[in-house]
């Protein structure tokens, strides 16, 4: 779980090019603005690269992929 | 016998409230009686629809059948196979009516658009939903019951707000508890309240008392000014705007009222818009289910084919083409003239322009002051560039200038 959540940050710092993204694992990221539309098809194409697990838009439901910890616990169930 | 436009007089309410009496008490007591849902929902259909000559009741009933034989078609379909071309042949399939509708004021051919009634856009908008989201495979089972009962939802079968199938089905299998019904009575009373005074006070200020004033002040100035833009033009770009979110949201308030009392938590369409402080922000503000749909079903898949396949990999260029796919398509689908694709090409623009200006904001935050004035300016901004956008919408330029 925890080396999910770093790869995870990772890739939102990327995304994002924010250095402090997934300080607090339980921020709102569509709230605050850090995800928009594109920024989240780009985590969702690089989820599916990096553990090789498919993630169909509509699958992704923003209350339940809002936060790194409910990101990451959603990976580990899929992959 | 005329067709009644649900909400469209006080008068109305007083009968739709006797109709939804025994729905109402049913649920009171912790029970839904679907036969009684069905007559309902006959009954309405009726007034709306089988009003004069039946014709749009008839074309309600040949449109239904039709995206049944689709949507069921794609459905055991997907069962086995799930190839990409087969999948945009049903969606395309689903459009149709829809295309031949829109299309018709183009081709000055009536006789053409048989599937012609009112609310066919948003009928469309549920079923494409749920080929897209079997595709998927979200959606793995459908009855032709539940399909019937989902499309032809009538507190908001005219003109939204478009609902989610899975969403809708979480709510009418299940009956609230009597404190949760109590809750939605009360949050349903509020915007029907609300909705009365949006649509038959302030709209009607707006639409019913003053736009035709202002319609032929700026008319009458036509030939003083510079392309016929005097100040009445401005004045109408106002009226004609605060018209169309009173009378829009009023309505939607009335059909997310009713679904209430339907023990049916309909997604909300607006949400305080002209107090957005960027375009994209107004987007997530105004008619939100339209605009969650086409960013959900438009935006986002077309995203995710061009970075999936690298088609291009600059992302700025790939969100800019998304955007105008958007956009064009949202013109488009409001109809086939000149102004609602100016209105569609603008919005795309407008949110281009503000992806390129927050991305310079992030790289300069420290230069930039932020302050109450900065941010009362960003709404007044927003306010009048969208304020612009329902102008060209309104295609009262077209009338100003080639009528």
């Amino acid at each position: 779980m925890d080396e999910i959540k770093e790869k995870l940050v990772d890739i939102l710092k990327d995304v994002t090019g924010l250095d402090n993204v997934g300080a607090d694992p339980d921020e709102d990221l569509f709230k605050d603005g850090i995800l928009d539309s594109m920024a989240t098809v780009e985590v969702l194409v690089t989820l599916q690269d990096t553990f090789g697990i498919t993630v169909p838009v509509s699958e992704f439901d923003r209350s339940q992929w809002s936060t790194v910890n409910k990101i990451a616990q959603r990976v580990q169930e899929l992959e | 016998m005329h067709n009644i436009t649900p909400y469209s007089s006080p008068h109305y309410f007083i009968y739709l409230l006797l109709l939804l009496l025994p729905i109402i008490i049913g649920l009171w007591f912790g029970k839904r009686f679907k036969v009684y849902d069905f007559f309902a929902t006959v009954v309405i259909l009726i007034t709306a629809f089988f009003g004069g000559n039946m014709s749009q009741g008839i074309s309600l009933i040949a449109y239904v059948i039709f995206e049944m034989i689709t949507v069921f078609g794609y459905l055991s379909y997907r069962k086995k196979h799930n190839s990409f071309w087969i999948f945009s042949l049903f969606v395309f399939l689903a459009i149709i009516p829809l295309i031949f509708v829109k299309l018709d004021p183009l081709i000055k051919n009536p006789t053409i658009s048989l599937f012609a009634f009112m609310g066919i856009s948003y009928l469309t908008f549920k079923s494409v939903e749920i080929i897209m989201e079997m595709r998927d495979g979200v959606i793995k089972e459908i009855k032709p019951f539940e399909f019937m009962r989902f499309l032809l939802f009538f507190p908001t079968i005219t003109s939204g707000p478009i609902d989610r199938f899975r969403r809708f089905q979480k709510d009418v299998l299940n009956v609230p508890s009597r404190e949760e019904y109590v809750e939605l009575l009360h949050s349903g009373v509020n915007k029907l309240m609300q909705g009365l005074l949006y649509k038959f006070i302030i709209g009607y200020f707006f639409g019913t008392l003053l736009l035709p004033k202002v319609t032929i002040l700026a008319m009458s100035y036509r030939n003083q000014a510079p392309l016929g833009l005097s100040w009445y033009v401005l004045a109408y770009m106002y009226v004609y705007s605060m018209y169309l979110f009173f009378d829009f949201a009023g309505y939607s308030l009335f059909a997310v009222a009713i679904s209430n009392f339907m023990g049916v938590k309909t997604p909300m369409n607006f949400n305080a818009p002209f107090k957005s402080k960027n375009i994209k922000d107004f987007w997530n503000r105004w008619h939100m289910t339209l605009s969650f749909w086409f960013r959900d079903f438009i935006y986002m898949r077309l995203t995710f084919t061009i970075i999936k396949h690298k088609w291009i990999k600059n992302r700025v260029a790939i969100a800019n083409v998304s955007y105008f796919a958007l956009f064009l398509i949202m013109g488009i689908w409001h109809g086939e003239t000149w102004y609602y694709i100016v209105y569609g090409i603008f919005h795309a623009l407008a949110m281009i322009t503000n992806d390129a200006w927050l991305r310079f904001k992030r790289k300069h935050r420290k230069q930039i002051p932020s302050n109450k004035f900065t941010q009362a300016f960003a709404i007044f901004l927003t306010f009048n560039i969208v304020c612009f956008s329902f102008l060209i919408f309104s295609g009262f330029l077209d009338k100003l200038w080639f009528s």
